[in-house]
């Protein structure tokens, strides 16, 4: 975890894409790119690791508490490891006037977990979350995985089997590269 | 409404807005050429003011004053605020996932107004799809043109940059978004010094909302009087209602301000689910107090100025539409449940106040509670209103002092040894 190289994951393996997030705030306000490169940073896995916070606070010129303090203090960066694929359900009162609860239940039982639990095989978690904007929709819930998050909307439980078979066959399928 | 102004992608027979050629061959962007061309900064902002604009993320302050009170210094920014996090509203994402460009022209001429060059959209992380749209359509107006430096030949430069935030609703509130920007956590800032003096990095900002926003060209390019002609004369313009919970139809509709909850529900979204009686209306998502489904209440218009005389707010219009079925503690306890996990923590009384009260919520609804237990939810609901920062603790306050006001029995109804109000007659009507 000390070793040069894994120390300089984001600035070797995603350099456009680092300054590409520093330009787009101004020179003397570099900490402004915190939140951006934990992004960056979870293409590599949902989880900000020492060495990652670590390489973002010298990029920054801040502390590594300072990088550690947004990992904790907002959501959808994760200090601890989970699974692959976060099965974020919306659970908040207009989801759950139209059945999100119900959803959350057979969802978790659908894969063998309580909300909050991770499978055996480590490709997913199941979560409970505040709105999404999506109340109209419901049920529904977002897939955070490498790849970003992405809205299933107006779903039942054979749309969320297809889901989870789905993310299942990429994971297997998935390059070494981690391509989309 | 024959015409949709703010969800302009539902207009019939019109070709996909939220492709740039389309949206130009509209008129696009006509409104932003004329203000950089031929208007200087302050004629934009009257006709803003005269329009009577009123800003739609929640507190409906008048756009055009807020542009106003930016203090004499430069650089100076503007950012909208695309955090979208009421429960209840999902309006923003309808806009931007269909009619990205009429949102960005009007940031655009916001930030003329202001003369900022560097203007932020400052998305919920949970838009990570619709960011990267949203980026892409950024740069195609950079290639046209109407994005970068000097356009139309002038002297004015203009760059928009996206900042996504990462789950926290609290980043809604204006000087919290700024800090997240900044890099730090999302916690409000004492006011003053308001944003317009000292916001982004210190710096005059305006912040204002996506659908505040996406009002701007038209007002430009029509008029403010046509503007002012729509709705009522302390609400003008269109709204987008989001309507959710147990309305037949939940869905966006547009409307103009001024038409009463009744038309909205009834007329509109076809009425409640299942055709179950109505109950109670949260108007303004998790944030505002219960209304019960009286005539009085149903017979209200959607104005800024009509929903506070019977007791609650419009805020952003994010209408929750609760039937027969449902059990007003219970709501409550969903309500506290989000504010206690929102809470940024920086206040002790909304930190701790809104922990202690999902707490009681969660004893009232597992039916373990004593009457003591719900007297004290309202003294600890007493603690925290009017004693934090920002409005989030007042918010979360909302639920219960309503609640237990209009719905006394269904809190009592899981005290075993409660005086049940049902015999009285004033109560639960």
């Amino acid at each position: 975890m000390s070793s040069n190289t894994a120390n300089q994951t984001l600035r070797t393996r995603y350099s456009a894409e680092v300054k590409d997030i520093l330009q787009r705030y101004p020179d003397d306000q570099k900490r402004s790119a915190v939140m951006p490169l934990l992004f960056l940073s979870q293409k590599e896995g949902l989880q900000a690791t020492v060495s990652v916070m670590s390489e973002i606070a010298q990029i920054l010129d801040i502390s590594i508490t300072q990088v550690a303090s947004i990992v904790g203090f907002y959501t959808l960066y994760y200090a601890h490891s989970g699974g692959k694929n976060r099965i974020q359900i919306c659970t908040d009162l207009p989801c759950a006037l139209r059945g999100a609860d119900d959803f959350a239940d057979k969802v978790c039982e659908k894969l063998g977990v309580k909300l909050g639990e991770t499978t055996e095989d480590g490709e997913f978690t199941v979560e409970s979350v505040m709105c999404l904007a999506a109340c109209d929709k419901a049920p529904m819930f977002q897939v955070q995985n490498g790849d970003g998050i992405t809205y299933h909307e107006r779903q039942t439980i054979s749309d969320v089997q297809a889901v989870i078979e789905q993310l299942g066959n990429v994971e297997i399928d998935k390059s070494p590269e981690g391509a989309e | 409404m024959t015409e949709y102004l703010l969800l302009r992608h539902r207009n019939r027979g019109e070709e996909n807005i939220a492709d740039l050629d389309t949206y130009l061959s509209l008129g696009g962007f006509e409104a932003y050429e004329k203000v950089v061309t031929t208007m200087t900064p302050q004629e934009v902002i009257d006709i803003v003011k005269a329009s009577g604009l009123r800003g739609r993320g929640g507190a409906g302050f008048p756009t055009g004053l807020k542009w106003s009170f930016l203090s004499d210094r430069f650089p100076r920014y503007v950012v909208a605020n695309s955090d979208e996090s009421e429960p209840g509203t999902f309006k923003d994402r309808e806009i931007m996932e269909h009619n990205p460009f009429q949102f960005l022209e009007g940031l655009m001429i916001c930030a003329y107004a202001a003369q900022a060059e560097v203007a932020y959209n400052y998305c919920r992380g949970e838009f990570w799809e619709l960011t990267q749209v949203l980026e892409s359509k950024v740069r195609q107006l950079n290639d046209r043109g109407l994005l970068g430096r000097r356009v139309f030949d002038t002297d004015y430069s203009l760059q928009i940059n996206h900042h996504l935030g990462a789950g926290a609703y609290i980043c809604g509130e204006e000087s919290a978004l700024l800090e997240s920007i900044e890099g730090k956590l999302g916690q409000p800032r004492l006011k003053p010094p308001f944003p317009a003096d000292r916001g982004l990095y210190q710096l005059p900002t305006v912040v204002n909302n996506t659908e505040t926003l996406t009002n701007v060209p038209l007002i430009i390019s029509r008029g403010p009087e046509w503007y002012k002609s729509i709705g009522t004369e302390k609400s003008c313009g269109p709204k987008i209602m989001c309507l959710s919970g147990h309305a037949k139809h939940p869905g966006n509709y547009e409307t103009p301000l001024g038409i009463t909850f009744r038309e909205l529900i009834f007329d509109l979204a076809g009425g409640i689910r299942d055709d179950k009686a109505l109950k109670a209306i949260m108007p303004s998502g998790a944030s505002a107090p219960f209304l019960p489904a009286s005539d009085e209440v149903l017979d209200t218009p959607l104005t800024y100025e009509d929903i506070p005389k019977i007791g609650s707010q419009l805020g952003s219009a994010s209408i929750i539409l609760l039937d027969e079925t449902v059990d007003i503690s219970w709501a409550a306890l969903k309500t506290m449940k989000f504010f206690e996990h929102e809470s940024c923590g920086k206040c002790t009384p909304c930190r701790e106040g809104t922990y202690w009260m999902y707490h009681l919520l969660g004893r009232i609804n597992s039916d373990k509670a004593e009457q003591a237990d719900v007297d004290l939810l309202g003294e600890v609901a007493q603690q925290v209103v009017g004693k934090c920062l920002c409005p989030l603790g007042d918010f979360a306050t909302s639920a219960v002092f309503s609640g237990i006001e209009l719905f006394q029995n269904d809190f009592n109804s899981h005290i075993p040894d409660a005086v049940n109000g049902a015999d009285n007659p004033n109560k639960n009507k």
